[in-house]
């Protein structure tokens, strides 16, 4: 196979080609096209018609505090006729919303309202718009960079007011991380390990 | 042995001194009973054989320990043999087992089941995570510890615990209800 890596990728030129993808190449033998937010919908509905991606398989999001644009919407296309799979990456501000893609994939509404849960990235056009996982009337989106891990509510009975009642969170337990490496020499043998690894001194 | 009719035993009647006269009445009882193949035993006694030979457990499986949970209803522990036959309603249980990790959303939900279980009731508490959180102690979504919630007799150490030890917990359980059990409510 002397010619593999001179080999025409022709789906990954057509897809370059596209008006409005920013970036696209293969990472492992898969498809990875970085889009702008403002032609997404439009992408989406080239992909699934023109290039048989007929099934979202995931939505997820990633979140760079850093950067100006904070979050990146990653949609995981499959296409079964095609034995193909695409990684679609949208660059979303703080302040930012998506057109919905669940007019495409129905199966889409339930991921964007996780990512509305979770980062807070609110969707255009989507029918349900309410959160998914987290408590009701839940505040804050917790896989935010920025959200504390403890949050800022906790639960406990109220025995006069016979009911479950909310207060701030305050621990018992002093937050601990657990940092196992030795903050002078770093321990990379563990206790034990030296006789296998054949380094004892 | 039997009381002769003619033998006036006062036993009803009169107030006895301690003695010999009290107990020649409790013996011609007792013989009066067991002639008629009658047993005697304590009601409290009763009440709490009663009890411990049947604890409905509420089934509460929240997250990984209920798998432990079902493998200790299943026939290798067949907890069936203490009684034990998980319900899927709170109004015929006795013992509500928290086998996981409870949520803030699940929490209003867990008190409504525990407040629909009629008295006497009982509250194991498996597993780390329904014990005080365990690996999800800091998460701003559990409840660090589901006593925060209902009140537990019993707290079930692990992650999860095996079978073998919810079967434990339960047994300590009966052994808890035969030492403080009584028949009134509360």
């Amino acid at each position: 196979m002397a010619d593999e890596s001179i080999k025409v990728d022709a789906v990954l030129d057509a897809i370059a080609a596209l008006p409005g993808v920013t970036a696209a190449r293969r990472e492992l033998g898969e498809l990875v096209v970085e889009v702008a937010r403002s032609d997404a919908y439009a992408l989406f509905t080239r992909f699934r018609d023109e290039f048989a991606f007929a099934q979202v398989m995931d939505i997820c999001g990633v979140d760079f505090p850093e950067r100006a644009a904070r979050f990146d919407i990653v949609y995981n296309l499959l296409s079964v006729t095609r034995n193909e799979r695409i990684r679609v990456l949208v660059q979303v501000g703080d302040s930012d919303s998506l057109a919905t893609v669940s007019t495409l994939w129905p199966s889409a509404t339930w991921w964007e309202r996780e990512i509305w849960d979770l980062f807070g990235v609110p969707f255009d056009g989507l029918a349900d718009h309410r959160r998914i996982l987290t408590d009701y009337g839940f505040e804050g989106h917790p896989l935010r960079k920025d959200f504390p891990l403890t949050g800022y509510v906790e639960v406990h009975y109220d025995d006069e007011q016979k009911a479950v009642v909310y207060d701030k969170v305050r621990l018992t337990q002093e937050f601990r991380n657990f940092d196992f490496l030795s903050p002078w020499e770093g321990m990379t043998t563990l206790p034990g390990d030296e006789k296998a690894r054949g380094d004892r001194k | 042995m039997s009381v002769s009719t003619d033998t006036a035993l006062a036993w009803n009647r009169d107030h006895l001194p301690q003695g010999s006269a009290q107990d020649a009445v409790i013996k011609g009882i007792t013989g009066e009973i067991a002639g008629k193949g009658f047993v005697v035993a304590n009601m409290d006694k009763l009440v709490n054989w009663a009890r411990t030979g049947s604890l409905w457990p509420m089934t509460f499986g929240l997250a990984c320990c209920a798998v432990e949970m079902i493998h200790a209803y299943m026939p290798h522990y067949d907890l069936d043999r203490f009684g034990i036959i998980p319900r899927a309603s709170p109004r015929q249980s006795d013992v509500m087992i928290v086998a996981g990790t409870l949520t803030n959303k699940m929490a209003p939900a867990l008190r409504r089941v525990y407040d629909q279980m009629p008295e006497p009731r009982w509250v194991i508490s498996m597993g780390s995570c329904a014990n005080g959180g365990g690996y999800y102690h800091y998460s701003y979504s559990v409840v660090r510890g589901c006593d925060r919630i209902v009140p537990v007799d019993i707290y079930v150490p692990g992650c999860p615990p095996t079978a073998e030890a919810l079967v434990y917990g339960i047994m300590q359980l009966q052994k808890k209800i035969r030492r403080t059990g009584t028949i009134l409510r509360g």
